[in-house]
C-alpha cells in the first residue's frame, strides 16, 4: 500500500546510492592529503626538534582522526550497496570489479586502520623515527586506496582489457584493466583535489583561529604552507583538468557535449559562461558565450568541430545537472585560485592577513567539497544512462526489492548523515576554539612536559 | 596452477577466516561498548574501557569489509541472494556501526557537555550492531524463511551475539585493565558467561531441529567424529573460565589472559561448528560455493596477492598488538 505513495525502487536506490556517496567521498577527499601534511609536520619536527611543528601536528591529527572515523562508517555502507541495491553490476562485471575491491581491502585498508593506531596513541611507545614511519604508511596507504577505487572507477568510465562472453565481462589483460584509458587523469585529477581541499581547510581553519586571536606560531605556519600549496598546486589542477577533459572528449564525447551543453555538431564552439539548457526543445535559453573559446580549449583550434548531443540521442546523459555541476567546479576553482594567490602575495608583502581576507579563506574552508562533489556529479551523472560504459545500464543493474525497503532505508541514511555532517562541521570549530586557549610551550620544554590544560585538552 | 575446484575452496575458507576473525576481534571491542557504564561517576571507567580498544577497533573492523569483500567478489550471487534476503537488518547493523564509530572520536574532541551523550550512542551504537549480526546470523542459520518461528529465533540469537561480544569484551578487559574496574569486569564476564552458555546450547539444539541435512551430518558416521566432540570441549572450557573466574583476579595477575583464550577457543569452535553444518552451501540449502564462485581467472588474480599480503597483514597486526602491550594506559593524541 505504502509502494503507491513511493517512487519506484530504481529511482529510490539511486537517490541512495547518490546520497552515500556524496557524503563517504567528503572524508576520504580530505584525509587522503591531510595525512601527507601530518607526514610533513611530523618530519619537519624530527629533524628541527622546533615545537610549532609538533603543535601543528597534534591539532591536525585529531581533525584527521574524526575524519578518518566518518569515512572509515561511510566506507562500509558503500561496501554493502553493491549487492542490496546493484545485484546486476556484479553479475556482469564482478569478475573484474572484484578483484580491484578486493585489492584495495588487503592492500590498503589494513595498512592505514593498523598504522593508525601507532600513529594516533603510539608515539610514546615506538621510537620517534618508527612514529613518523607510521604517519608515512598511513599516508602511502590512503593514496593506494584511491588508486584501487579510481582504477575501478575509471574502468566503468573507460572499460578496457576484458572480453564478453554470455553477457559478462570477463578480465584478459589486468594491466589494460587497471591502466585504462582514463585512469592516469582521473586519478591525477582526484589526488590534486585532494590536496587542495585539504589546504583550503588547513587554511580556513587557521585563519579561524587567528581571527579569535590565537597569537601562537603554529595556526600562523600551516596557514602559510596551506596557502602556498594551493597556490602551487591550483595552477597544475587546471592543466591536469583540461588534460582530462581532452581524454573524456576522445573517450566520451556525449560527456563533454554535455558540460558544454552542445546540442548539435558544430565548428567554432562558444564557450557557455551561463545558460540553461532545456532538454525537451532541445536548446538552451539566456546564453553567456563567449565565441570559439570551447572549440579552442577543447580541440586546440579556433575552428575545431566539437560533436554535439545530437549524435548521441538517447544515449547520453541527463544535460543540465552535468552542465551545472560543470560550472560550479570550474567557477569555484578558479576563485580558489584568485583567493590563493592573493593571500600568497599579501603573506609575501606582510606576512599577515588582512581580516577581511581571513574570513573570506574561513568562509572557504570547505569549498574544496563542493567543488569535488560537482567534480564527481560531472564525471558519474554524465556516464548516464550507463554504470559501465557500453556495457551495462544503471537500469539493468538495479535491484528488485520492494520500494517501501529502499525507502525506509534511504529516509534512515539522510537522517543518519545529515546528523553526522552537522556534528562533524561543528566539531571541527569546537576543537580550533578549544586549541585557542591552550598555552604556548616555550620552546626550551621538551614533549614530556605539557600543561595541566594541555593534557585535558589532548586527552581522549 | 589452481584449478576452479580448488579455488572455489580456497575463497570459502578465506571468507570462512575474515569472518571469524571480525568476529572475535571486533567482538571484543564492541563487547567493551555493550558493557561501557553510563552514570557520570563512571567517567573514568568509561575512559580507560574505551582506551583498551583505541588502537584496534579500526582496524579489526576492516575484517568485516574483508569478508562481506571476498563474499562480493569470489560468490557474488551469494552475496546478492543473502544481502537481500538481510536487506533491513543488514543497513540497520551499518547505522550501529556508524554510530559507534563515530561516537568514539566525537566524544573526545566534542565538547565536554556532550560526552555523556556520546557514550550513549556508543553503548547503543555496540548493542544494536550485535543484535544485528546475531539476528542476521539466525536468519542465515533458518534459511532465510519468513516464518514467526524464524524470526523468533533470530531475535533469540541476536540476544545471544549481544552476550557472546559482552563476554568476549569482559574477558578482555579483565586482561586489559587493573584494580576496581577489573573486579567490575570480571564480574561481568561471570554473567555474560552464562547468558553466552545458553545461547550456544540454543543455536546447537535449534539448528540440527530445522535443518535435516545438518541433523544427517552431525549424527552420522564419520562426521560426527568431527562435530560431536565440539560441545564437549565447549563445555568444559565455560566451566573452565568460570572457575578461573571466581577466583580472579590472582596474586600478581596470573592467568589474567586466560579467559580472553578460553572464550577465544568457543568463538572458533562455534564458528567451526556451524561453517561445518553448512558446507559446502554457502547459501544454505540453495547454493553451493562452485554454482556460486566468480570466474577463475579473476580469483586466481586476487589470490596471488592475498597470499603475498595476508601474512604481512597478519604480521603488522601482531607488531601493533606488541606495540599496545600490556595494561592500558590513557590515550592521548601525541
Amino acid at each position: 500500500m505504502l509502494d503507491t505513495f513511493l517512487p519506484d525502487t530504481l529511482m529510490l536506490s539511486r537517490i541512495q546510492f547518490a546520497a552515500n556517496i556524496s557524503f563517504h567521498i567528503l572524508f576520504p577527499t580530505i584525509t587522503i592529503a591531510l595525512c601527507w601534511f601530518l607526514f610533513y609536520f611530523k618530519l619537519r619536527f624530527d629533524l628541527s626538534g622546533d615545537q610549532v611543528w609538533m603543535r601543528a601536528y597534534r591539532f591536525w591529527v585529531k581533525i584527521f582522526a574524526l575524519t578518518f572515523a566518518l569515512g572509515v562508517v561511510s566506507g562500509i555502507t558503500m561496501s554493502f550497496q553493491f549487492g542490496t541495491n546493484w545485484p546486476g553490476f556484479m553479475e556482469t562485471v564482478g569478475n573484474i570489479a572484484g578483484p580491484l575491491l578486493g585489492y584495495e581491502v588487503l592492500t590498503a585498508f589494513f595498512l592505514e586502520a593498523t598504522f593508525l593506531g601507532i600513529m594516533l596513541f603510539g608515539m610514546h611507545r615506538v621510537p620517534q623515527w618508527l612514529h613518523t614511519v607510521s604517519a608515512l604508511i598511513v599516508a602511502l596507504g590512503t593514496s593506494l586506496s584511491a588508486f584501487w577505487i579510481l582504477a575501478l572507477n575509471s574502468w566503468m568510465q573507460t572499460p578496457a582489457g576484458h572480453e564478453m562472453r554470455d553477457g559478462v565481462a570477463y578480465p584478459i589483460d589486468w594491466l589494460a584493466i587497471i591502466f585504462n584509458p582514463s585512469f592516469p587523469y582521473r586519478l591525477s585529477h582526484m589526488l590534486l583535489a585532494s590536496a587542495i581541499t585539504a589546504a583550503f581547510l588547513v587554511a580556513g581553519i587557521s585563519a579561524y583561529r587567528i581571527l579569535r586571536g590565537d597569537q601562537k606560531r603554529a595556526p600562523k605556519l600551516t596557514l602559510k604552507i596551506a596557502i602556498t600549496v594551493a597556490c602551487v598546486l591550483m595552477p597544475l589542477q587546471v592543466f591536469v583538468g583540461d588534460l582530462h577533459g581532452l581524454n573524456t572528449l576522445e573517450h566520451q564525447p556525449q560527456k563533454v557535449a554535455a558540460m558544454e551543453g552542445a546540442w548539435q555538431t558544430e565548428k567554432g564552439v562558444p564557450l557557455l559562461v551561463f545558460a540553461i539548457p532545456d532538454e525537451e526543445q532541445r536548446t538552451n535559453h539566456f546564453e553567456v558565450a563567449i565565441p570559439n573559446l570551447a572549440s579552442l580549449i577543447l580541440t586546440h583550434d579556433p575552428q575545431g568541430e566539437i560533436k554535439g548531443l545530437d549524435e548521441f540521442k538517447g544515449q547520453h546523459p541527463p544535460v543540465a545537472p552535468v552542465f551545472y555541476a560543470f560550472r560550479i567546479m570550474v567557477g569555484l576553482g578558479f576563485l580558489m585560485l584568485i583567493i590563493a594567490m592573493l593571500s600568497r602575495y599579501k603573506l609575501w608583502r606582510a606576512d599577515t592577513l588582512p581580516s577581511w581576507l581571513l574570513k573570506v579563506l574561513v568562509a572557504m574552508s570547505f569549498s574544496g567539497w563542493v567543488a569535488t562533489l560537482a567534480g564527481w556529479y560531472v564525471t558519474e551523472i554524465g556516464r548516464q544512462p550507463y554504470l559501465v560504459s557500453g556495457i551495462l545500464t544503471v537500469e539493468q543493474a538495479a535491484t528488485d526489492i520492494a520500494p517501501a525497503n529502499v525507502g525506509f532505508t534511504l529516509a534512515l541514511y539522510l537522517t543518519v548523515y545529515s546528523a553526522l555532517l552537522i556534528a562533524y562541521l561543528h566539531t571541527v570549530f569546537v576543537m580550533a576554539r578549544r586549541a585557542i586557549e591552550v598555552e604556548e610551550i616555550p620552546d626550551t620544554q621538551s614533549i614530556e612536559t605539557i600543561t595541566q590544560k594541555e593534557l585535558e585538552v589532548a586527552h581522549v | 596452477m589452481f584449478d576452479p575446484d580448488s579455488l572455489a575452496l580456497i575463497f570459502a575458507g578465506l571468507t570462512a577466516l575474515a569472518v571469524l576473525l571480525y568476529a572475535i576481534l571486533d567482538g571484543y571491542d564492541l563487547g567493551v561498548g555493550i558493557l561501557l557504564p553510563l552514570a557520570t561517576e563512571h567517567d573514568q571507567q568509561a575512559d580507560i574501557m574505551i582506551a583498551s580498544i583505541g588502537p584496534f577497533w579500526d582496524a579489526n573492523e576492516t575484517w568485516l569489509v574483508l569478508a562481506v569483500g571476498l563474499l562480493l567478489i569470489a560468490f557474488p550471487s551469494a552475496h546478492n541472494i543473502i544481502l537481500q534476503a538481510l536487506y533491513i537488518p543488514a543497513a540497520i547493523m551499518l547505522v550501529g556501526l556508524i554510530m559507534r564509530g563515530v561516537a568514539f572520536d566525537f566524544r573526545a574532541k566534542a565538547a565536554f557537555s556532550h560526552k555523556p551523550t556520546w557514550n550513549r550512542v556508543f553503548k547503543a551504537g555496540s548493542i544494536l550492531t550485535a543484535f544485528t549480526q546475531g539476528y542476521m546470523l539466525g536468519m542465515y542459520v533458518m534459511g532465510f524463511t519468513t516464518t514467526i518461528e524464524a524470526y523468533l529465533f533470530a531475535c533469540l540469537a541476536g540476544v545471544g551475539v549481544i552476550a557472546a561480544y559482552a563476554f568476549i569484551g569482559a574477558c578482555w578487559l579483565v586482561m586489559k585493565t587493573e584494580h576496581d574496574l577489573q573486579k567490575q569486569a570480571v564480574r561481568w564476564a561471570q554473567k555474560a558467561g552464562w547468558a553466552c552458555f545458553a545461547g550456544v546450547v540454543l543455536v546447537s539444539v535449534v539448528n540440527p531441529i530445522i535443518n535435516p541435512d545438518v541433523l544427517n551430518r552431525w549424527f552420522s558416521w564419520p562426521y560426527a567424529m568431527l562435530m560431536l566432540p565440539l560441545p564437549l570441549i565447549c563445555f568444559a572450557l565455560f566451566v573452565v573460565i568460570e572457575h578461573l573466574l571466581k577466583r580472579m583476579p590472582l596474586a600478581n595477575d596470573a592467568m589474567s589472559w586466560m579467559p580472553f583464550a578460553g572464550v577465544v577457543t568457543i568463538f572458533f569452535l562455534s564458528f567451526y561448528g556451524l561453517a561445518f553444518s553448512f558446507y559446502p552451501y554457502v547459501v544454505p540449502g540453495k547454493v553451493t560455493i562452485w554454482q556460486a564462485m566468480s570466474a577463475p581467472e579473476s580469483l586466481r588474480f586476487l589470490l596471488y596477492g592475498a597470499l603475498v599480503v595476508i601474512p604481512v597483514i597478519l604480521a603488522y597486526t601482531a607488531f601493533s598488538y606488541r606495540v599496545f602491550w600490556g595494561k592500558v594506559r590513557e590515550l592521548r593524541y601525541y
